[in-house]
């Protein structure tokens, strides 16, 4: 689903990625580990389409109607609510009965009760858990996760695992300082330095 | 509705419910196109030409606009939303369409409260001057969100906006301008809508190419 050969971005002089391989077959889970500035974060943008490679070659089989993307801010409005914000970005994924999608996953991910609250006056944890409702608002078949379990408690971790578990069959590259707890979900590693 | 319209209607709805909620644009924008008025009025000779006058609502209409662009992107650029966006399947360019429109939509309701203000302070307004003022504010609208995306990817944001924009609104002051105090309005309107026409289609194409890095 993902294969890029010789990948490499920089950043003005200074060189993110530099002569990537990877390949990343459908239904494939792979953990993205490696040091600050090691350049994971890019690989999911490159992947995502918010970037150019500036070299090399980045195939990925996925329109991006099928791209969940997670990042490391919330790709949200603090100034709408928690169901605003969804029902805008299921308006924008023509998501049949957007409402009651939204509706949903904000249940899912405990979030509910303050459905109606601006997200500028949640906390970190649940403006993750808002992100991740986002995220995976549209059953998406590409996951791109960044640091995906930042800021979440115990119940929202997992929640998240449950949420993973249910999608099983999407492939996914999930970025990573404390890979342990999806090791076992994991089909592959793919160490930056 | 059709999709694209849908998308665009969605976006532009946004924007002026964000505006609603956080009051932080249109106020700045009327606060300052009026007391920019308030300054000339008295800055200004007695019987001064029309021409002088109207230059001055001019780059009133103009810094008040640039004041509007230095935050149509605040919104995206908080929790990087505009990534969101760029993500959704959605045309692209319906996000600079759905933008124009919000940022068009700010700019009347200040002018609604400049022109009236420009009556008091200076001489009635003339249907060129009107015209000429609505045809101004698809313009600078137009090239002014695709530059105010350009300037929100940027640290130097503050700098490099005014950098750009100011240079390429020089046309729509000239026109502007002529349209209200020229003997021949119908050529400087033209003028004008030409303009507008250009630089819309080039922003309208061009966008997809500016939100990506």
């Amino acid at each position: 689903m993902i294969r890029a050969r010789e990948l490499s971005k920089r950043f003005g002089d200074k060189r993110v990625l530099d002569g990537l391989d990877l390949e990343v077959p459908r239904g494939g889970f792979v953990l993205v580990t490696g040091p600050n500035g090691s350049g994971k974060t890019t690989l999911l943008r490159l992947c995502a389409g918010l970037a150019a490679p500036t070299g090399g070659e980045l195939g990925v089989q996925a329109p991006r109607a099928a791209i969940g993307f997670l990042g490391h801010e919330a790709l949200l409005y603090r100034e709408l609510t928690a169901l605003e914000n969804l029902d805008l970005y299921g308006r924008l994924y023509r998501l049949p009965e957007r409402r009651e999608r939204s509706g949903a996953m904000l249940e899912r991910f405990g979030l509910w009760r303050v459905r109606n609250e601006r997200a500028g006056t949640f906390s970190r944890g649940m403006l993750q858990r808002l992100a991740l409702c986002r995220t995976f608002l549209h059953d998406p078949d590409l996951l791109l996760l960044d640091e995906p379990f930042d800021g979440l408690d115990a119940e929202g971790t997992d929640l998240l695992h449950q949420e993973l578990a249910e999608r099983a069959g999407c492939t996914a590259l999930v970025a990573t300082h404390d890979p342990g707890s999806l090791e076992t979900r994991a089909t592959a590693r793919l160490a930056l330095v | 509705m059709s999709g694209y319209a849908a998308d665009v209607a969605a976006l532009a709805r946004k924007d002026l419910l964000l505006e609603l909620r956080s009051r932080e644009t249109l106020p700045a924008m009327l606060l300052f196109v009026v007391s920019a008025l308030t300054v000339f009025h008295f800055a200004l000779p007695a019987g001064s030409s029309a021409r002088a006058e109207t230059g001055l609502l001019w780059i009133a209409i103009v810094f008040t606009a640039l004041l509007g662009l230095g935050r149509a992107f605040a919104a995206e650029r908080e929790q990087g939303a505009l990534d969101g966006l760029v993500l959704a399947p959605c045309d692209r360019s319906a996000i600079w369409l759905g933008k124009t429109l919000g940022v068009t939509a700010f700019l009347v309701l200040a002018e609604l409260v400049a022109l009236p203000a420009f009556a008091l302070f200076f001489h009635s307004l003339s249907w060129e001057l009107v015209a000429a003022v609505a045809l101004a504010d698809v313009g600078i609208a137009a090239i002014g969100t695709l530059l105010a995306a350009m300037a929100a990817a940027s640290r130097a944001r503050e700098l490099l906006l005014p950098l750009m924009f100011l240079p390429l609104v020089i046309p729509v002051v000239i026109g502007g301008v002529g349209a209200s105090v020229a003997a021949n309005p119908g050529s400087f309107l033209a003028f004008l809508g030409l303009y507008d026409a250009v630089f819309a289609i080039l922003c309208w194409a061009s966008f997809e190419y500016v939100v990506t890095e």
